[in-house]
Order: structure tokens, then C-alpha cells, then sequence
């Protein structure tokens, strides 16, 4: 029961530790930048794993902290010199990064544990094994503490600088000339969210990273139109992805990270599709109704233009109008039906005649 | 030294370059206080750019900038900034009223949140632009004429006493522009400097009192009846022929 709670726990506050950053991300089209950093963050691993022999040293996580942000500014710096644009740039960037990791730990540590399955995947099963001992007591996992110091490190950046990124990410140069250096701030959130992708990668692989940074903002963005809002709602879909994912994993006795990637894509997919006003089926079921409604100010402006002229017979007859119209007969019945039923037009014998409401609804048409 | 009146925007050999490319070259300009100046030249002769090395946004290659006789570092608080409309995401999760509030970030300075008197400063503004009624409206709803009427009225919080607005009339309908302009000359008798990037010759000489001729470098400034005459626009938009020709 208690390894239940331990892993659980782990996972939420890594989701929402990546959650919070991964906000100023999607707002700002970066996400494929933690994509970027939570695979070019090896080769500073490995460095830093040899010079300390030990996997659980804090040096790793400012060695690789330092390698992500380093990653940025070669994106950047590639970037600026115009002839290779953004996602060529971080396309060219991490894999180079990511591959001396690889070739390092291929050559010089074949024997360590730093196996490709854990970099890429993470193992949350084992994350709540490594435990912090003191005076003799269990004081629970590493990771938890890890990534608790992390989300409050976040929490605190995100609380105190709320206005500033706001500000940067919405209106970078009004923001550079009222004096707010974007430079700083941005700088500020890379090392922020190389800083939480170390630390998440130890824990859940750099899969997932990408997952938990990406996929709760996301989910949000459609959710609400307010940046504060935003925030809180991808760190309670991040924590909810969490949950499920680990339950999922459990039921089906399969990776847990791969389960909570999942079960982003499925929250995200839910939301996507029947989220309010701006969800799947609600463009939809707008469209459809949009459709009939034009069907019938369709229906009024032809009856209005030919009202009271000599063909007004012929034009009106209800048996006629598909061909008038050049309608599907079907379809024009349909649209005859709901127009009586909004009252826009009445049935005098089989002839359709304009109510007050329909010759209204004609006119408003016509003068738009 | 002649102890003139200080210049509102001083304006010394500005060369703005990118790589080897002149952008901007050796640029003089003056501009008493109180003015309503329009910049107008042909695409690419540098006016967003003029605008954004008085604002220290872009490095200058060569020349100085000066506003009432200081840096712009030190006189960022009196110098409201109208950005090009289409420069921001209008998907951005934010509404009007907290827009408008952006102006007045840099008086708060670092960390410090709006408050309640922020908050009154933006509705005074939104009432003047007249978008009170869409305080909490999001902003991607707004048609491109309320768009560029939440960006005047968040530069009019930063109560500024120098204006510079980059097209502001782009892509506004004819109630909407006409307000603007009414705000404009507002601003103008109320003593501010304003200076709008323009793109519409017809109107520069109902609308403005001064008006500078750009094309890479400078070809005329001044008031608009000595200055905006067909022989400076000839010169400012006949192409590169011309241009090299009255250069000899």
C-alpha cells in the first residue's frame, strides 16, 4: 500500500512541477524546446557522473541544468544567424547533444547503471526504492524530495515574477522597452525548466518530460481565456493524468510513465473534443445549426424578393420550391419545417407566405 | 551653447544596420515638444526601425538618441510605446482590461502586482477609447479596430509625456480612425510629443502638424506645409534612381 502512495505522490508533484513552467512554454510556441533539453541534458549527466562517481549527487542535476540551458542558447545562436530557422535549429541541436551522452556512456561507462531504457522511459516503479535516511528513521523517497524542492523553487519563480512573464510572453517588446529585460526573464524560465526536467527525468524519462511539460497546458489552453486560471488547471489535469496513468499501469501491469503519456493524450483528446464553445463537437454542432438557420434566412429572402410580384404564385408553391431553389427535395422539406416551426412562415394553402418575423429576418439579412 | 528649449526627441547620425545592411542611415531628427509628427516613407525604409532604436529595441550602429536631453534608459517612464497590432498573439489567454493594465508594469518596476488604482487607471483609459463596455472581454473576440484601441488606451495609462505609435491606424475602419485621431490631437494640446509611424499620404496633412520623410535616410522634417511638398515626395518614394541622383 505504501509503495502505491510513495509512487503516486512522485508522480503527481513531478506533473505538476512540469505543468507550471510548461504553460510559459506552449504560450510562447516553445514546447519542443523542453523536447530539446530533456534529451540534450545527457551529455551534462554523464560529465558530471564522472567527476563525482555517484548518480545522487545535486551536481548532477546543476551539470545538466547547465547543459539545457546551454542547448538554448545554441538554438538561439543558430538561429539568430538566419540561415537555419527554429525547428531545424533545435532539430540539429539536441540530437548532437543527446548522441555525446550516448557515445560517452557507451564507451566509458558500459558498466554503470545508466542503461538508454531508463534515460528514455524513466522507471517510476523504482523511483520510491532510493529512500532518505536520517538519524536512523525512513524519511521517504529521494525523488519526492527532489521534485518537491523543484515544484516550490517553480512556485516561487511563477508567484514572485507573475507579471513579468506575463508580460514578456504576451508583448516582448513593449516589455523590453518599459525596461523588463525579456533576455533575463526568458533565460530565467530555461534554467527553470532545464532545472525540473532533470529532476523529472530521473524519475519518469525524457519521454515523459515531454508529456507532463506539454500536454496539461495544452489541455488548458482550451479550457479558459485566463493566464492565472490556466496555470491552476494544468496543474490539477496534471496531477488527475498522473492518477489515472498509474492506475492504468497497475490494471494492466504496464510501464507507469508510458501509461500517464497516455492518458495525457486521452484528457487532452476529452477535453479537445467536448470542451464548450470551442471544442469538436461544439464547432459542430454550431456549424449544423449555422447551416439550417442560413437555410432559412435563404428560404425568407426568396420568398421576400418575389412577394407580391405576378410569379408570387409560382415561386411559393410549396411543391416547387427545390426546384426554385435548386435544393435537394429532402433537405428543402426539412428546411420548410423548421421554418413554420419558428414561425417565419405560414402555410396558405400550398403556398408558403412570409410572417411579420420572417419578413424581418429577409430584411435584416439584406441590409448586412 | 544656445540655451534653446529642450528637444522632445533628439535624434544625432543614427545608423542602424543588420549584419552589413543599412537599415538606417546617419539619421538627423529633431522634434520640438508638442507636436503631432507622422514618419512616412515606401516598406522597408526603416520607420518601425526608427521607432524601435528610440526606444533602445534595436542597437544602433552609429548615433545617440535622446529624449528631453537624457537617455531613453533614464527617461523610459515618460515615453509611452504603441506597438504594431499584428506584433502580439490576440490568442493569448488574457482579457481587455488586464491588457491596459500592462501599461502601467513599468511604473510598478520589478514584482510589484497591479492593484486597485491600476485597475482605475485602466477604465479611465478604456473609457476615453471608448471600450469601457468590454473590460472583460477576451481579446481575441475584438475586431482589429478594438484591438488597436486596447493598445492606445494601454499606452495612455503609462501617462506618458512622449508618444511613439507604430501604425496605428493599420487595418481600422473609418469611426475607429477618426477617433484615434481625436485622441491624437487630445494628446497634442494637452503638451505630449507624439510621433506615428503612417502610411496613408492623404491624410497626413489633415491630420498632422509635422511630418518626416523616410527612406534609409532622412529626406525632410519639419512642419508639414514647408515640408511635405511634392518635390520631398518624389524624392522619398521615387525609388533608388532618384535617390542616388540627389545624392551628388
Amino acid at each position: 500500500m505504501h509503495e502505491h502512495l510513495d509512487i503516486q505522490l512522485i508522480a503527481i508533484v513531478t506533473a505538476v512541477a512540469c505543468a507550471l513552467p510548461g504553460v510559459f512554454l506552449v504560450l510562447r510556441r516553445m514546447t519542443l524546446m523542453s523536447d530539446a533539453i530533456s534529451h540534450a541534458i545527457l551529455p551534462g549527466i554523464v560529465l558530471a557522473f564522472f567527476l563525482t562517481e555517484s548518480l545522487s549527487s545535486p551536481l548532477l542535476i546543476l551539470a545538466a541544468a547547465g547543459t539545457g540551458v546551454l542547448t538554448v542558447l545554441f538554438v538561439e545562436l543558430l538561429q539568430r544567424t538566419k540561415l537555419v530557422k527554429e525547428d531545424a535549429a533545435i532539430g540539429l541541436t539536441f540530437p548532437a547533444l543527446f548522441s555525446i551522452g550516448v557515445i560517452l556512456i557507451s564507451r566509458f561507462a558500459g558498466n554503470v547503471h545508466l542503461d538508454m531504457d531508463a534515460v528514455l522511459l524513466g522507471e517510476l516503479a523504482y523511483a520510491p526504492l532510493n529512500r532518505l535516511q536520517a538519524f536512523g528513521s525512513d524519511l521517504g523517497p529521494v525523488s519526492l524530495y527532489v521534485m518537491g524542492t523543484i515544484l516550490v523553487l517553480n512556485l516561487i519563480f511563477i508567484l514572485v515574477f507573475y507579471k513579468e512573464l506575463k508580460l514578456v510572453t504576451f508583448d516582448a517588446s513593449l516589455a523590453a522597452a518599459l525596461g523588463f529585460t525579456p533576455t533575463l526573464i526568458h533565460y530565467g524560465l530555461m534554467t527553470l525548466v532545464s532545472v525540473t526536467t532533470v529532476g523529472a527525468f530521473d524519475a519518469v524519462g525524457s519521454i515523459l518530460v515531454v508529456a507532463l511539460i506539454a500536454g496539461p497546458p495544452a489541455t488548458a489552453y482550451l479550457m479558459t481565456d485566463k493566464l492565472s486560471r490556466m496555470l491552476v488547471l494544468s496543474a490539477i489535469i496534471g496531477s488527475v493524468n498522473a492518477v489515472c496513468g498509474y492506475w492504468l499501469a497497475s490494471l494492466f501491469d504496464v510501464s507507469i510513465a508510458g501509461a500517464i503519456a497516455t492518458m495525457t493524450l486521452f484528457i487532452f483528446g476529452l477535453v479537445f473534443l467536448v470542451v464548450p464553445n470551442r471544442g469538436l463537437i461544439a464547432i459542430a454542432r454550431r456549424h449544423a445549426r449555422q447551416k439550417w438557420e442560413f437555410a432559412q434566412t435563404m428560404l425568407a429572402i426568396h420568398l421576400f424578393n418575389h412577394e407580391g410580384l405576378p410569379e408570387a404564385a409560382a415561386e411559393s408553391a410549396i411543391a416547387d420550391l427545390h426546384e426554385h431553389l435548386s435544393w435537394d427535395p429532402v433537405f428543402t422539406t426539412q428546411v420548410v419545417k423548421y421554418a413554420l416551426n419558428n414561425r417565419y412562415v405560414s402555410r396558405e394553402e400550398a403556398q408558403l407566405v412570409l410572417t411579420e418575423q420572417g419578413r424581418a429576418i429577409a430584411q435584416q439579412a439584406l441590409v448586412q | 551653447m544656445e540655451a534653446a528649449e529642450p528637444k522632445a526627441i533628439e535624434v544625432t547620425d543614427l545608423t542602424v544596420a543588420y549584419q552589413d545592411k543599412p537599415v538606417l542611415w546617419d539619421i538627423d531628427l529633431d522634434v520640438p515638444p508638442g507636436v503631432l509628427l507622422s514618419i512616412v516613407g515606401p516598406n522597408g525604409a526603416g520607420k518601425t526601425t526608427l521607432i524601435k532604436a528610440i526606444l533602445g529595441l534595436v542597437r544602433p550602429a552609429a548615433g545617440n538618441v535622446l529624449i528631453y536631453n537624457k537617455p531613453y534608459e533614464v527617461q523610459r517612464r515618460i515615453v509611452g510605446y504603441v506597438p504594431q497590432r499584428g506584433s502580439v498573439d490576440w490568442d493569448f489567454p488574457t482579457n481587455v482590461l488586464d491588457v491596459v493594465m500592462m501599461g502601467r508594469y513599468g511604473a510598478l518596476g520589478w514584482v510589484r502586482r497591479p492593484g486597485k488604482s491600476e485597475r482605475e487607471l485602466a477604465m479611465q483609459a478604456l473609457e476615453k477609447v471608448g471600450m469601457e463596455a468590454y473590460t472583460t472581454r477576451q481579446i481575441s473576440q475584438l475586431s482589429g479596430g478594438q484591438q488597436q484601441r486596447v493598445f492606445l488606451a494601454r499606452a495612455l495609462v503609462q501617462d506618458a509625456t512622449v508618444y511613439l505609435m507604430d501604425e496605428p491606424f493599420q487595418g481600422v475602419d473609418a469611426t475607429t480612425e477618426r477617433a484615434i485621431v481625436t485622441l491624437l490631437q487630445e494628446l497634442r494640446a494637452n503638451g505630449k510629443t507624439v510621433v506615428v509611424v503612417h502610411h496613408d499620404l492623404q491624410t497626413v496633412t489633415d491630420y498632422f502638424d509635422w511630418v518626416m520623410l523616410l527612406n534609409i535616410r532622412r529626406i525632410a522634417s519639419g512642419p508639414v506645409n514647408e515640408t511635405f511638398t511634392p518635390d520631398n515626395l518624389r524624392e522619398t518614394y521615387g525609388g533608388r534612381l532618384a535617390f542616388m541622383k540627389t545624392d551628388k
